[in-house]
């Protein structure tokens, strides 16, 4: 991280590391080049793990059809509803809870409880309850962000400097006014510390909702391909779903920067 | 809000015989951090509240400013018993008391926000604040780009853009260094001198108490602390802080104050070493 030399060097060992990989795993699993070594059976070693040219070509295929469009989409809006609702759930829910004691004293234990489920477990039931349609898929994220977020609000909240709550006070802060300029900006840096977890648990809601059950989204073209032993297209919705993570996770770092001005980083210094 | 007071000359700040207690844990004895205090600050006066460390000093402030209620005692502002917070007072704390999460400017504008004022008029009146306390082209700054003498001047600028008759300090510049420190004194005592509010400055500096200060009262160690005396400081103002010091008479009122403190710090040290 010296300049921008080094830089360039660590992109270009990183891209290698990259390109090493997927050579490793064609050479390995290419029926013509691989020498039967454990699988008695040359084209065993394609069938259990794919070929990576096959699985590019299914990625291509995707995209220059427009097939994966649709479910890309799909997936998209689910993980993007279920964080918007679990977040804004976790918010409201935390800054209550904090700021009434005697409730959160005799929610306590059931909040644990209900952390401590796993509570992928829910998918079947949302499944009864709201179809195989996108909205099973919402409320299944919508239980897995909303603890992380309902969690930092309220550490958030109590973790507020009794000082500034002191002066805050003395300036005539009115309980709404305290609740608007110090608890819900306080907690917010909370939550903008667990965006990062929370957009990720929203996508794993949606995928695995897909997955169990569904007729849209990228967890359910994997699951069809699954179902006849399509290894390679399986591969490829893997590959998809790590990418669009990674984008997801560009994107929470841009809102991240831009509301979290307020907060110092390491080694900044003036830009003039 | 100065305007509408009806002073009628009682005293900005009346505290009597005010004892705190707060209670030990289960099983243990209770902790009397003030017993039988009573402090009379008039209107215009600049009062200093010294004494050795951990003796109750900013728990008596704590008690005017309205956060803590007593165990026993009365409060009474401008005549008035005191209800709830105490709404003519500005209180400025020795630690960080900012808001990280807003600007300068916004936190110099917060109390006039948080009372209702305009927004054009509040952040009119902040600007001139930020300007008075030196701070002018900083209100975009927020804390972490700030140094601790310029914090300490926002939080100066926050309490007085409210316009407060009676102004609590809690050892407020005792985080910086001794040139800021100087500064921020001579500044303080500039803002004062231009509309006399009535000031109790609480310090474990009896050097700053004597340059700032109308009047210091010696408090007694804790724990059941109350005030053991009282000094008229007589010196001329304006004061310059750093030039005061080297007067005789100056000295001769740091000799005499200090004789009767002197045990009392022991007295703390001793209790605080067990």
């Amino acid at each position: 991280m010296r300049g921008n030399g080094s830089r360039l060097r660590l992109k270009a060992i990183q891209i290698a590391l990259l390109a090493g990989a997927f050579l490793a795993w064609h050479v390995l699993t290419s029926p013509t080049l691989l020498p039967p070594i454990y699988f008695g059976d040359a084209d065993k070693a394609a069938f259990f793990f794919g070929e990576p040219l096959k699985v590019f070509s299914r990625l291509l295929d995707w995209f220059v059809s427009g097939e994966i469009y649709r479910h890309l989409w799909v997936t998209l809006i689910e993980t993007l509803l279920a964080f918007a609702i679990g977040t804004l759930g976790g918010v409201g829910f935390g800054l209550w809870l904090a700021r009434a004691p005697l409730a959160a004293a005799v929610l306590d234990p059931y909040i644990k409880a209900a952390n401590a489920m796993p509570r992928v477990i829910l998918a079947p039931i949302f499944m009864v309850w709201f179809g195989l349609g996108m909205a099973s898929k919402v409320a299944l994220g919508v239980t897995l962000v909303f603890f992380i977020v309902f969690f930092n609000v309220f550490q958030g909240v109590r973790e507020v400097s009794p000082v500034i709550l002191a002066n805050a006070r003395m300036l005539g802060a009115s309980p709404r006014a305290l609740l608007r300029h110090v608890f819900l900006p306080s907690a917010m840096s909370w939550v903008f510390a667990s965006l990062h977890n929370s957009i990720g648990l929203a996508f794993v809601g949606a995928v695995v909702g897909e997955y169990l059950g569904s007729a849209e989204g990228v967890g359910y073209l994997i699951h069809q391909a699954e179902g006849v032993f399509d290894i390679n297209t399986v591969f490829a919705g893997i590959l998809l779903l790590t990418a669009f993570a990674l984008v997801l996770d560009w994107a929470v770092t841009i809102l991240e920067v831009r509301f979290m001005l307020w907060q110092p980083r390491a080694g900044e210094t003036e830009k003039l | 809000m100065k305007a509408v007071l009806e002073r009628g000359g009682a005293a900005a700040l009346a505290l009597e015989g005010i004892t705190c207690s707060f209670a030990g844990a289960a099983g243990e004895p209770g902790y009397t951090a003030v017993r039988e205090a009573t402090l009379v600050v008039e209107d215009g006066e600049f009062v200093s509240i010294v004494g050795p460390t951990g003796c109750g000093k900013s728990t008596l402030l704590n008690v005017a400013a309205g956060l803590l209620a007593p165990s026993a005692g009365s409060v009474h502002v401008f005549g008035q018993p005191l209800a709830g917070l105490n709404r003519h007072a500005g209180y400025l704390f020795q630690a960080d008391a900012l808001m990280p999460w807003k600007c300068a400017l916004e936190n110099v504008v917060a109390g006039l926000v948080f009372r209702g004022a305009a927004r054009e008029q509040a952040l009119e009146t902040g600007r001139a604040w930020l300007r008075r306390v030196g701070l002018e082209g900083f209100g975009d700054r927020f804390g972490h780009q700030l140094s601790g003498g310029m914090r300490k001047r926002v939080a100066l600028a926050q309490t007085l853009a409210l316009d407060p008759a009676i102004l609590l300090m809690d050892e407020p510049f005792s985080a910086l260094d001794v040139q800021t420190r100087v500064l921020m004194e001579n500044e303080l005592l500039d803002l004062w001198s231009a509309d006399r509010k009535s000031v109790v400055f609480v310090t474990h500096d009896l050097e700053e108490a004597i340059s700032l200060s109308d009047r210091v009262v010696v408090l007694s160690a804790g724990p059941e602390t109350h005030p053991i005396g009282e000094y008229a400081i007589d010196l001329p103002r304006p004061r310059d802080v750093s030039e005061i010091r080297l007067l005789p008479r100056f000295i001769e009122l740091h000799g005499r104050i200090w004789r009767a403190m002197k045990s009392e710090v022991l007295k703390g040290y001793a209790r605080q070493r067990q």
